[in-house]
């Protein structure tokens, strides 16, 4: 020990292999973060995960998996199924199923159920990171100093820790309005999903994926809903789609108040629900209204948590209007040692797949020897309203900007699913689209379908996309019969033709 | 009424998720009528194409006088003579009866009059392996009805053996009783108009007897050829199958005669590609193209009580044309999120991608055993046909929560030997 002293090795050893007490630390268990922690155990690095999710204003807490598990895809996919199980019932009486016309629906019943599932998602989670010897703390983690971080549990007990490299999956928590009585009165999707008792007559701000989600399955479960919206429906997706998707919402009983921000809410009277009074103003001059809901739902968009992270502390540069972290396409920050996935990213889709994905990937480049960058081209999505819209690709009007709308093809067609005729369901509700290039020999850069099963119609038309899927393929192809998806691949209307695509039959 | 069946899954699935509705039973006369309607609306629907497109609609039985001309009789015995210079045959076919069976043609019944029941079939026995066979006992169990199906050899012979073993599984386990390696002798009709069938065990040859409502026939199904009067025109069949003989461009021995659909030998028994068979020949026929039919990889779905959907090879025949060693198969046991809550059986949700084992391992075949099956393969078959790798199926992200996104997901082979099971949200 002495002789390498003497001859500097002993300092060069410590100036190059400093001994850190993690090879990784992963600053968040939700989707991002869980799958790059268990990925950098399977190629054996020590690895330690902190999760620590911070109570909602109005006190909802969750354990382990994220949003996804907890808040987010799982018990909104559920309740929406339950909503859907509704419109079964209904349904099923013109097939013959003799049931009683009118059945309640116990919120209470279903919730319990669901938060017992997404209970065993989040043990599972434990399990899962138990077995890969994955050091998992129930601590909010923070950036000191460089390679630093301290976790603070639930009690304020302080512990610290250093590791060789570090990933951000902190995520994203619902935004509120910071108008009076928001934080006090109102609710988000974060205490929605595990509500313990029904919400009533429910007043949705905001027109995003969560906030039409939300109101489509509370209306579908029978309650009386609004939505307000401020200026345009899912903002960023096809218009001509999210118009169809509001249209199919209204069909069911949603009501849309256009034009409208709430500037303060009340509350008439404590209970559960209770009673609010909103007091809301239009975007487009001095008209106010009021109405009395039993409750407010907040869905106006989401906050990435970065602020109390530490990140000036080391240097981790963040957008400064969003917020977000940026990254290069290998996800690293502005700080070497430093990445990030999920939904805290700067412009990437914000899916769990996508954050599963990437997380991955990224533990495999920085411990295995890999390459492959996540491929973020061609992302399908779903938003689960009553009537499910199923995206890959470009809007129509992002599309014309990319391709010049004189050089695209936008075929179209409306359907009637088979299901829907026997239940008298409308025939001219269902829409499906394709986006084709003509100059790449008529290619499909977006795919578009409002119906039953979008997200499993979609699926396959994603992977299709990704192989240079062309009209003439889909024209080629032969269509499963009877199926909703077979309609892509008889696609004769353009919608620049004008002609009519009204449904008829079979 | 495979979705009838389905719905009523749904109302027992209900309950769990918090609507408050009783086990209801289900009135095969108010589904049978609307179905019927349905039905009657659709060929209304076709008769006014028929108009609008001034084709000329004979309501009669046609058969040939000689290569250039038929003679249709109509239902009151009045005679037709039609010629033309282009005649297409699609007569589809018919189910077949077991008429070496005592009392099969007086007793029993098949698909044909299965859906046009007014009243309800009762306790089923179903005769068959096809997917017709166990599509309808499928949906009969749905609805309540006690059902047997038997099979003699193997379930749905022409597809993937391991996938139709997990089908018939489900079936077994969810309600329909299901007999293998028998087959029925005698069908006779008793006094309280009940029918009792005898069978014999093919294994130990022991005979046994039971009774039911109704039997139906689900063996197969013939060409309808045997009226034409084909020799008169000069157009051969296969002897075996009596199915028309044509070639790539659908057309038969005679040059101006062709052949689409179900009647045409070698060709999928699916409506879609007749439909697309047949609008390609017109196009032929009037000089707008010169494409043929592209009869691989044509996707399907069978619509048992959990779906299976495939596009492409089965594993058995990709080990037939490539070899073991050439071939990778991934696969997956899998849970529908909408199982959870209601507890329901996942067992048999699974999903298997038959692959070329060498980079960049071309998709040979992708089966799915799972709600939606229809759906989920549709824009898969399109991804076989744009010749999409393994590797390109797994960077598709998936969307989620769905079950067809555990198909971007897989990646346990089964050459790996390792627990195939997903875990995880």
């Amino acid at each position: 020990m002495a002789k390498a002293h003497r001859s500097g090795l002993l300092q060069r050893l410590l100036q190059q292999d400093p001994v850190y007490d993690y090879d990784l630390i992963v600053i968040g268990g939700g989707s991002g973060g869980l799958s790059c922690a268990q990925e950098a155990a399977i190629l054996g690095k020590k690895v330690m995960l902190l999760d620590f999710v911070v109570p909602s204003p109005r006190g909802t807490s969750w354990g382990l998996g994220g949003t996804c598990v907890n808040v987010g895809c799982i018990p909104k996919k559920l309740m929406h199924q339950a909503a859907l199980l509704g419109q079964a019932l209904t349904d099923s009486r013109k097939f013959g199923w003799e049931h009683s016309r009118q059945v309640k629906h116990s919120w209470a019943t279903m919730t319990e159920a669901i938060q017992s599932h997404v209970g065993s998602l989040s043990w599972g989670h434990r399990l899962a990171l138990r077995e890969k010897a994955v050091t998992y703390v129930n601590s909010y983690g923070e950036f000191v100093e460089h390679h630093k971080v301290k976790a603070t549990n639930e009690k304020g007990q302080e512990a610290f820790y250093t590791a060789a490299k570090f990933v951000i999956a902190t995520g994203e928590r619902p935004r509120y309005l910071g108008i009076q009585g928001d934080k006090e009165y109102c609710i988000t999707s974060d205490d929605l999903l595990s509500l313990p008792c029904c919400p009533g007559a429910t007043l949705v701000v905001g027109a995003s994926c969560v906030a039409l989600e939300c109101a489509g399955f509370l209306a579908g479960l029978g309650l009386e809903v609004t939505v307000m919206v401020r200026s345009v429906l899912l903002r960023g997706f096809d218009r001509d789609m999210a118009e169809r998707v509001g249209a199919s919402m209204q069909q069911l009983g949603v009501r849309f108040l256009h034009k409208f921000v709430p500037v303060q809410v009340q509350q008439l009277e404590k209970g559960l629900p209770g009673r609010l009074k909103v007091v809301a103003k239009s975007t487009e001059g001095t008209e106010t209204m009021e109405g009395v809901y039993n409750t407010v739902l907040l869905a106006v968009g989401r906050d990435s948590c970065t602020k109390k992270l530490g990140l000036e502390k080391i240097g981790v540069n963040i957008s400064e209007k969003t917020g977000k972290i940026l990254v290069n396409d290998e996800e690293q920050t502005s700080v070497p040692y430093v990445y990030a996935v999920g939904d805290v990213l700067e412009g990437k889709p914000q899916l769990t797949p996508v954050a599963v994905q990437a997380g991955k990937l990224l533990a495999r480049r920085l411990f295995g020897g890999r390459s492959e960058k996540c491929d973020y081209v061609n992302v399908p999505t779903v938003v689960f309203t009553p009537l499910e819209y199923g995206c890959c690709g470009y809007s129509e009007e992002k599309a014309s900007e990319v391709y010049q709308a004189e050089n695209l093809n936008v075929y179209h067609t409306l359907f009637w699913p088979l299901e829907w005729t026997v239940a008298c369901r409308d025939s001219n509700t269902c829409y499906a689209k394709i986006i084709c290039n003509k100059l790449e020999n008529d290619r499909v850069v977006g795919f578009h379908v409002l119906g039953p099963n979008a997200g499993e119609i979609t699926q396959g038309f994603a992977t299709a996309m990704k192989c240079g899927l062309t009209k003439q393929l889909l024209d080629d192809t032969i269509g499963i019969h009877p199926t909703c998806g077979e309609v892509f691949t008889t696609l004769e209307i353009t919608k620049a033709s004008g002609l009519d695509i009204t449904q008829k039959g079979c | 009424m495979h979705q009838a069946a389905l719905l009523g899954g749904m109302i027992r699935d209900a309950p769990h998720y918090g609507w408050a509705v009783a086990q209801a039973p289900h009135d095969w006369a108010t589904m049978a009528d609307a179905v019927q309607n349905h039905v009657r609306s659709l060929n209304w629907g076709h008769r006014v194409q028929l108009q609008d497109r001034k084709v000329k609609y004979f309501n009669i039985k046609a058969s040939f006088v000689n290569a250039h001309t038929v003679c249709g009789v109509s239902k009151g015995g009045e005679e037709t003579l039609l010629s033309a210079e282009h005649i297409v045959i699609a007569t589809g076919g018919r189910p077949r009866y077991p008429t070496h069976i005592e009392g099969a043609l007086e007793y029993g019944i098949t698909s044909d009059d299965l859906f046009w029941l007014k009243e309800s079939p009762g306790k089923t026995l179903v005769v068959g392996a096809s997917y017709v066979a166990l599509e309808c006992a499928g949906l009969l169990t749905g609805l309540g009805l006690d059902t047997t199906i038997m099979i003699r050899s193997v379930p749905l012979r022409a597809f993937d053996q391991q996938m139709a073993s997990l089908v018939t599984e489900h079936m077994a386990s969810h309600g329909t009783r299901v007999l293998r390696g028998c087959a029925p002798e005698r069908v006779e009709k008793l006094p309280d108009q009940q029918l009792r069938v005898t069978w014999v065990d093919l294994a130990s040859d022991r005979r046994d007897v039971g009774t039911f409502d109704t039997v139906l026939w689900a063996i197969g199904r013939v060409p309808e050829t045997s009226s034409l009067n084909l020799e008169k025109a000069g157009v051969h069949t296969n002897p075996v199958t009596g199915k028309i003989l044509v070639d790539a461009q659908e057309a038969t021995s005679v040059p101006h005669i062709y052949a689409i659909g179900d009647v045409a030998e070698g060709r999928p028994e699916l409506t879609p590609t007749a439909i697309m068979a047949g609008r390609l020949l017109a196009q032929r026929l009037s000089g707008r193209t010169s494409d043929l039919m592209d009869y691989d990889n044509v996707p399907t779905t069978v619509f048992t009580p959990l779906e299976y959907g495939c596009v492409g090879l089965s594993e058995e025949a990709a080990v037939a044309r490539h070899g073991e060693e050439h071939v990778e198969v991934y696969h997956a046991f899998y849970k529908p999120l909408e199982f959870t809550v209601p507890q329901r059986d996942a067992s048999q949700c699974y999903i298997k991608m038959v692959c070329l084992r060498e980079p960049p391992q071309l998709v040979l075949g992708l089966h799915f055993l799972g709600p939606n099956a229809g759906e989920v393969t549709q824009g898969f078959a399109l991804g076989i046909k744009c010749r999409a790798s393994y590797l390109q199926v797994m960077r598709t992200v998936g969307i989620h929560p769905t079950c067809a996104e555990e198909v971007a997901k897989l990646r346990i082979s089964k050459r790996s030997g390792l627990d195939p099971t997903v875990t995880g949200c």
